[in-house]
């Protein structure tokens, strides 16, 4: 963007901003508010969430990491690790660690399944379809609403398979039926305001690869900095200090509690719950409104 | 219609757009009327693209005025979006999605009841030859079924004004006429349409005024052929059979001393007799002294000029082709 001396005001403002009940548009009659309705909106979500759907259909290979991550992920680390972590190295200990493990990747999921949303916006934009939909009348956060909901139904589909190869190598929740759904509801949260953040790095980066790589390097330190592999006991302190407040801790944490009934869970619960909040407050009008100003 | 009958579709006054120091678009004026097709002709990062998606609210000017349909570009570019259909190499269908579903889709987002987004992505998609690839994914259409989409998506809200960003820019002759013959057919329909090209003959085909730019200024504007007498016509083209005679031929067409034919020039490497010529007597003349003459010609043809030779005859000096920079700006932001 360029250091514009507009000459209008209000010109960058947002669709719901700009004031168009002041000025009816002149020679159009009836069909010419500018003003997008409730409905409209929803209408329109329907029709992006429709096309990011059929976009899966086509290309069903989209959906791999979707279905296969969850499963990858819970056999490596069950059989590599889920021996020697216990201590004692038996298959008891094994046991243990999946009852420890499979909560915690819930938030994983979450966030991996989010870091491939700053690709596809940054494809849309790459090959023009974007400009089609931002020069029509919709508003534009549509676009990026209708994106989110199918990332988080991607994600519910990761945390439905994790938690089926989990029940398949031996994990038991205890009748702990609602808690399990509040886990979900929980890891859908969180993901949905991680969502924002790859919005952002996708609308910021110039190619996908490079959202990609970027993706990768918050990922990765994020994941394994917290309690989501293992117990955050024997870290050093000032790993320990970034691990506390790491969000996918208290994600994990609450997961535990919530499907194990053991533990904390009204604390890592509050703790996720104003994180998700803080992270969409924080970073969704700023991708919005990046979405909105992009050339 | 409470409006006056012979309003200008399109308004541009002075219209700026910088993209830091490149003056992309610098002080436009522009006006199309209702039911015309304007030609905007300018080589690579003239500023045509620039220009269109000022006019189409997805960039914001930096100075000056436009307004379309009577809505401003920045005070209400909603009703705005409403008035026009986009087509060109930046706004484009879902490669993923089968032709179908991205019409059904954009006339969905156009608020169309779903009874009748269908019924128009049919009647566009038989419109337009592409019923057969209604269910194929984008991806798998040629080129030209390509474009003849993208003209179909644009044309699902009825737009008052119709921008056409290089339409055939990297199409080959016969997809292009293909896509003129549809464009002809939208025209013929008495849409408003702003067409961008780099091709003097496209402007020609398709445009009734032009207006000529070069580093976002305007070099020179008026009907076709007023631009084209500019110009200076067309050059004939003259393939003896005998390459040996190209200067024979030459000769005979300089001796004849034909009305106002001058400059006649061989080409030894292509084979090439050519001649400028600015009617279509003369054209006739020149052909008919050959016949005269007894000269064996295998092949005949007469085309434009060129946007170079075009550029060279309006501002005397060579078109400057810049790189694509300022028209990808948009990747940099």
């Amino acid at each position: 963007m360029s250091t514009a001396t507009v000459k209008a005001p209000g010109s960058e403002k947002a669709p719901s901003g700009s004031a168009p009940g002041t000025s009816p548009a002149p020679g159009k009659p009836g069909t010419a508010e500018g003003r997008i309705g409730l409905r409209a909106n929803l209408r329109h979500i329907g029709a992006l969430v429709r096309r990011n759907a059929l976009q899966i259909k086509q290309d069903p290979e989209s959906m791999m990491d979707a279905l296969l991550m969850p499963i990858i992920f819970t056999l490596l680390f069950v059989y590599v690790f889920g021996g020697a972590i216990g201590g004692d190295g038996g298959s008891g200990s094994r046991d243990q660690y999946i009852q420890y493990l499979i909560p915690g990747m819930m938030g994983m999921m979450g966030m991996s399944i989010a870091m491939a949303v700053g690709t596809g916006i940054n494809e849309d934009f790459r090959k023009g379809v974007m400009d089609r939909f931002r020069a029509m009348p919709i508003a534009r956060s549509s676009v990026l609403i209708a994106k989110s909901v199918v990332e988080i139904g991607r994600m519910l589909v990761a945390v439905t398979v994790l938690l089926t190869v989990g029940f398949l190598v031996g994990f038991e929740i205890d009748g702990h039926w609602l808690g399990m759904l509040a886990a979900i509801g929980l890891t859908a949260l969180f993901g949905a305001s991680l969502l924002w953040i790859f919005i952002l790095l996708g609308l910021t980066m110039n190619t996908a690869q490079a959202v990609q790589g970027v993706s990768f390097l918050v990922l990765m330190p994020l994941q394994f900095g917290s309690s989501v592999f293992v117990p955050t006991g024997t870290m050093p302190g000032w790993l320990k200090a970034f691990t506390d407040v790491n969000p996918l801790t208290h994600l994990a944490d609450a997961a535990r509690g919530l499907m194990l009934g053991q533990g904390e869970v009204a604390n890592p619960v509050m703790w996720t719950v104003i994180w998700s909040v803080g992270l969409t407050l924080l970073t969704a009008p700023i991708a919005i409104a990046k979405f909105r100003k992009k050339t | 219609m409470t409006r006056e009958k012979t309003t200008n579709a399109v308004e541009v006054r002075g219209l700026v757009k910088h993209f830091g120091e490149t003056k992309a678009v610098d002080g436009i004026d522009l006006d199309v009327r209702e039911g015309t097709v304007m030609g905007v002709l300018g080589p690579n990062g003239a500023g045509k693209t620039t220009l269109v998606r000022m006019l189409s609210t997805l960039l914001q000017p930096d100075g000056g005025t436009a307004k379309v349909a009577g809505f401003d570009v920045v005070r209400q570019p909603r009703e705005l979006r409403r008035t026009i259909g986009l087509t060109g190499q930046y706004a484009s269908v879902d490669e993923k999605l089968a032709g179908w579903e991205n019409l059904y889709m954009i006339g969905r987002l156009l608020d169309l009841s779903r009874t009748d987004a269908r019924k128009r992505a049919d009647e566009l998609l038989e419109r337009f030859s592409l019923t057969e690839a209604a269910r194929r994914p984008v991806m798998k259409y040629s080129g030209g079924m390509r474009r003849r989409l993208d003209l179909a998506a644009s044309m699902i809200g009825r737009p008052k004004v119709l921008y056409l960003d290089e339409p055939t820019t990297g199409l080959d002759p016969r997809t292009r006429n293909e896509v003129w013959d549809e464009v002809k057919n939208i025209v013929a329909d008495g849409n408003t349409v702003l067409l961008t090209t780099q091709y003097m003959e496209e402007a020609e085909q398709l445009a009734g005024e032009l207006t000529v730019i070069d580093r976002g200024r305007i070099i020179a504007e008026g009907r076709v052929p007023e631009l084209k007498a500019k110009v200076g016509g067309r050059t004939l083209e003259i393939r003896p059979a005998d390459p040996g005679e190209l200067t024979r031929m030459v000769g005979a067409i300089a001796q004849a001393g034909l009305d106002g034919v001058a400059g006649a020039a061989a080409d030894e490497e292509s084979g090439i007799v050519s001649v400028p010529i600015v009617s279509d007597e003369q054209l006739t003349a020149v052909v008919a002294l050959l016949g005269e003459r007894g000269f064996a010609i295998s092949d005949i043809a007469t085309h434009l000029p060129s946007l170079d030779e075009v550029f060279l005859a309006l501002t005397g000096q060579k078109a400057t082709h810049q790189d694509d920079e300022n028209e990808h700006e948009e990747v940099a932001a």
